[in-house]
């Protein structure tokens, strides 16, 4: 299991290595990518990410936990990215190792899902035309 | 006493610092201090309800009390992933 709220670049391979192991049959990752378009389908330039990072890490160990319990025995390692983001970088990555694909693919499934919805981590969307705006998960 | 005010996100913006000192009454709550903060920043209005309340650390619920020298921290929506 591997946690972290950093304001690095992200990089996939060291969360696959977190978490595979010789009890691994699947491993299942997702990327979550700067996009050019905003959901309203404004053109972005870039998002900025801040945190509450105590607390975000405390959700994400929650998350990875619950995770594990629902679907697993899964391990899970999951990073944000905090800071200036430009078009392409990637925000969050999320890897996870079971047994068998069924239990890592819920399991990933899961982690994002919950992201999204409980950890504190906030995004502004930068607009081509100078304009910004915070945006909020739904629900 | 003093509350040490610690907004986040949007909530920083519109107050424009990320770490404030608020007098308060004693025996106020988290929510009287958050509730304070928006009267003197009409902007806050459209976040008084979904804002999360946060005592030294840990999540708390409008009615939890304060002490001297606590530190609130103000917590809008999220928008992470």
């Amino acid at each position: 299991m591997f946690f972290d709220i950093t304001d690095r670049p992200l990089e996939i391979e060291p969360l696959i290595r977190a978490v595979r192991s010789d009890a691994t049959g699947g491993l299942v990752t997702f990327v979550g990518y700067v996009r050019d378009r905003s959901d309203d389908d404004r053109p972005v330039d870039g998002l900025s990410y801040e945190a509450h990072r105590e607390l975000a890490l405390d959700e994400l160990r929650a998350i990875g936990a619950e995770a594990s319990t629902r679907f697993g025995p899964a391990r899970v390692a999951i990073v944000h990215r905090i800071g200036e983001l430009g078009l392409g970088e990637a925000a969050v990555a999320i890897a996870v190792a079971a047994a068998h694909r069924g239990a890592a693919f819920d399991a990933c499934e899961y982690a994002i899902d919950e992201l999204k919805r409980r950890v504190p981590i906030w995004k502004k969307e930068r607009y081509l035309d100078g304009d910004a705006r915070w945006r909020e998960n739904a629900g | 006493m003093l509350v040490r005010v610690l907004p986040f996100a949007r909530i920083r913006e519109i107050v424009g610092s990320g770490r404030l000192e608020r007098d308060a009454p004693e025996g106020a709550t988290a929510g009287d201090v958050w509730r304070a903060l928006a009267n003197d920043f009409p902007a806050l209005g459209e976040l008084a309800a979904s804002t999360r309340l946060v005592r030294n650390g840990a999540f708390v619920d409008a009615a939890a009390p304060l002490g001297d020298g606590d530190e609130l921290g103000l917590l809008p929506p999220y928008g992470g992933g």
